[in-house]
């Protein structure tokens, strides 16, 4: 009997204990988050949910510093200089949205040689000693032609709204958006333009190619694009195909209001600014002593038909959709990649 | 006894004495920073800001100002992370070939009398073509010897320190004791004059030019030594950072008044000012006021040292 009582009360101290002590390991260790750039409203999310989840894994006294540095202007050198100085301040990890994926490279490892952790996330680093949460820019591109045949399953003509020229992010995205009407082989890209992630320049865009372009079912984005195509279309009289979304308030908002208006049905998929949550949560991990492989992927945030409206709530306006990560999620993302 | 001093101590007692105050706050700030790694940590970015500093001053000794040298110093680093390791004799020779055009680019200016500013602005975005067509995607690595120079670990004082104190030294006896340096210099002051005493302006003006590449593709070579790896925009900020160096180091923009220890000084200020405010921890919006802010400081301090100057002459 007293024997039982010990085990299990044994069982629950070690139960109660498990989470603090999980807690305490890290409890001394500061974190610092090197961002290049903060011109742009996704950057400046990022920022804000940085600041939201950090203080208050501070306050719980998960971490005992989680500081912010943006560089002033978006050069290599300058976040180099940056890194150094936080080897100098005597930070744990590093945090890092990079510049370059190769020129911080020196710095990175002058900071892995002082025995810290380095976490790269959107901007990725390719020095071999740091983590990577890198977003599989393929996949966001071929989901939306899958999401495409499930609703048009006789498939038909598609325009493809393209990003920046030149930029990686645009051909990843576009070379996913290819291998999917190679799966759906039901789908043709009829026409592609260049929308450079901003609603007046795809409007623009778009507005030019429709004359020459047949009946579209379906409009595929890179995100920030998909509300300039809707008016565009809108203006030319054409009937309005499904236009996959990116996540930005704008185009949130003009869908709900065709949902409540004709029913008008389709998705939106982004990246979240919130994923330097993630990586502040990964990091915590690794400083916990957590085997975590290297390379990690982010998942990325989709917008349904059902869970419009709560995210529309929470977007602000000129925003873009954001989900905050906890640290169960960094923990269901280093399993997942093991 | 009234203390006197010669216009080069003056020129060169103030970015001298800023250095000092900056480098003390540092270490009050940071006391981690008072160490063999620490000192390495803070000034070793500084290596090719100098190095580009000094290839700066030579242009502006001449009276002439280069806008390319950012994306120069870029292109080199693409040049020094591809050729150059894998073939080392093209590289030395691509690397010669654009120091020979820095100095056709002298020439040029010089016999067509053209503004040095609109050339090397057009230039800047020659060798930022290349250096894209080089390398569209960051990568590359720097040859081995390169790497182990900039991280080396030299006995008493870290490889920023003694790289720093030789590049002063080299452009010193360069610009200040050799008699190329005088004519350089002279072309900048009084380039009639020069003339008149029989000397080439023309071959003046491509030596600077020639030497300032000499010394901007020193500065590709070490950055890519720092960072292992380049990119087509590594450098964009050595424009600006060449141009505050030399000028806070005691130079002019009125040629021939040069101070080649100022400059590397001037550069290793530079690169200590964002340390100073990284380490306040001033928000980033207001960062590139305070970095303005202190070289403003700077400035009128030598300008109040100059007045001071011109008052004992005077008396």
């Amino acid at each position: 009997m007293t024997i039982r009582k010990m085990l299990l009360a044994s069982v629950a101290v070690a139960c109660a204990a498990m989470p603090v002590s999980a807690l305490a390991d890290t409890s001394g260790k500061k974190i610092a988050l090197s961002n290049n750039y903060a011109g742009n409203s996704w950057r400046q999310a990022m920022l804000t949910s940085w600041e939201k989840v950090t203080g208050e894994a501070v306050k719980a006294g998960v971490v005992a510093a989680a500081d912010a540095f943006t560089t002033a202007e978006n050069q290599a050198t300058e976040q180099a200089a940056q890194i150094q100085n936080m080897i100098l301040q005597g930070y744990d990890a590093i945090v890092l949205n990079a510049a370059s994926p190769t020129a911080l490279n020196g710095a990175v490892k002058e900071a892995c040689d002082a025995g810290i952790t380095v976490v790269s996330f959107d901007g990725i680093v390719t020095e071999p000693c740091a983590w990577r949460i890198a977003v599989d820019f393929k996949e966001m591109g071929r989901s939306q032609v899958e999401y495409l045949s499930k609703k048009l399953p006789q498939g038909g003509n598609l325009l493809e709204i393209r990003g920046l020229a030149g930029v990686f992010v645009d051909d990843e995205i576009s070379a996913g958006i290819h291998e999917g009407v190679k799966q759906f082989p039901q789908f043709k890209i009829a026409g592609s333009v260049h929308g450079d992630w901003a609603q007046d320049v795809a409007q623009k865009a778009v507005a030019g190619i429709l004359p020459s372009l047949p009946e579209i079912a379906g409009v595929v984005t890179q995100g920030g694009d998909g509300y300039g195509a809707a008016q565009a279309i809108a203006a030319a009289k054409r009937p309005m195909p499904i236009i996959v979304m990116g996540n930005r308030e704008d185009e949130l908002k003009w869908w709900q209001q065709q949902k409540e208006a004709n029913g008008y049905e389709t998705m939106s998929v982004s990246i979240a600014p919130g994923v330097s949550t993630l990586a502040f949560w990964v990091a915590q991990q690794i400083l916990d002593g957590k085997e975590v492989k290297k390379d990690l992927v982010v998942p990325f945030l989709r917008i349904d038909q059902d869970n419009l409206e709560q995210n529309l709530a929470n977007t602000q306006a000129g925003g873009v959709a954001n989900v905050e990560y906890a640290q169960e999620d960094a923990i269901k993302v280093i399993e997942a990649a093991k | 006894m009234r203390l006197t001093y010669s216009a080069e101590a003056v020129r060169l007692a103030v970015p001298a004495l800023s250095l000092t105050v900056l480098l003390a706050a540092v270490f009050w700030l940071q006391p981690r920073a008072m160490s063999y790694v620490g000192l390495n940590l803070l000034f070793n970015l500084a290596v090719p800001i100098a190095l580009a500093t000094i290839a700066q001053m030579l242009i502006m000794a001449v009276n002439d100002l280069d806008l390319s040298m950012g994306t120069f110093v870029s292109f080199v680093a693409c040049v020094a992370a591809t050729f150059l390791r894998d073939t080392p004799l093209l590289g030395t020779l691509i690397l010669a070939g654009v120091v020979g055009v820095y100095a056709a680019i002298g020439i040029v200016i010089h016999l067509r009398n053209l503004p040095s500013i609109v050339v090397s602005l057009g230039m800047s975005f020659v060798w930022a073509g290349l250096a894209v067509l080089l390398l569209p995607a960051p990568g590359g690595q720097p040859p081995d010897w390169v790497r182990a120079l900039m991280t080396a670990k030299p006995p008493f004082a870290p490889m920023a320190i003694i790289a720093s104190i030789v590049i002063a030294l080299v452009a010193h006896l360069l610009v200040m004791r050799s008699s190329l340096g005088v004519l350089i210099r002279g072309v900048g002051g009084n380039e009639r004059s020069v003339e008149r005493a029989g000397w080439s302006v023309l071959a003046a003006r491509a030596a600077a030019y020639g030497l300032a590449g000499v010394f901007a593709v020193l500065a590709g070579i070490a950055l890519v030594g720092l960072t292992t790896s380049a990119d087509a925009n590594i450098a964009l900020r050595y424009t600006l950072l060449s141009i505050a160096g030399v000028i806070l180091g005691g130079g002019e923009f009125i040629g021939g008044r040069v101070s080649p220890i100022g400059a590397v000084i001037g550069a290793l200020t530079l690169t200590l000012a964002g340390s100073f405010l990284s380490f306040l921890r001033i928000s980033p919006d207001w960062q590139i006021g305070a970095q303005g802010a202190i070289l403003i400081i700077v400035l009128a301090l030598r300008l109040l040292l100059a007045r001071i100057e011109k008052r004992e002459k005077a008396r």
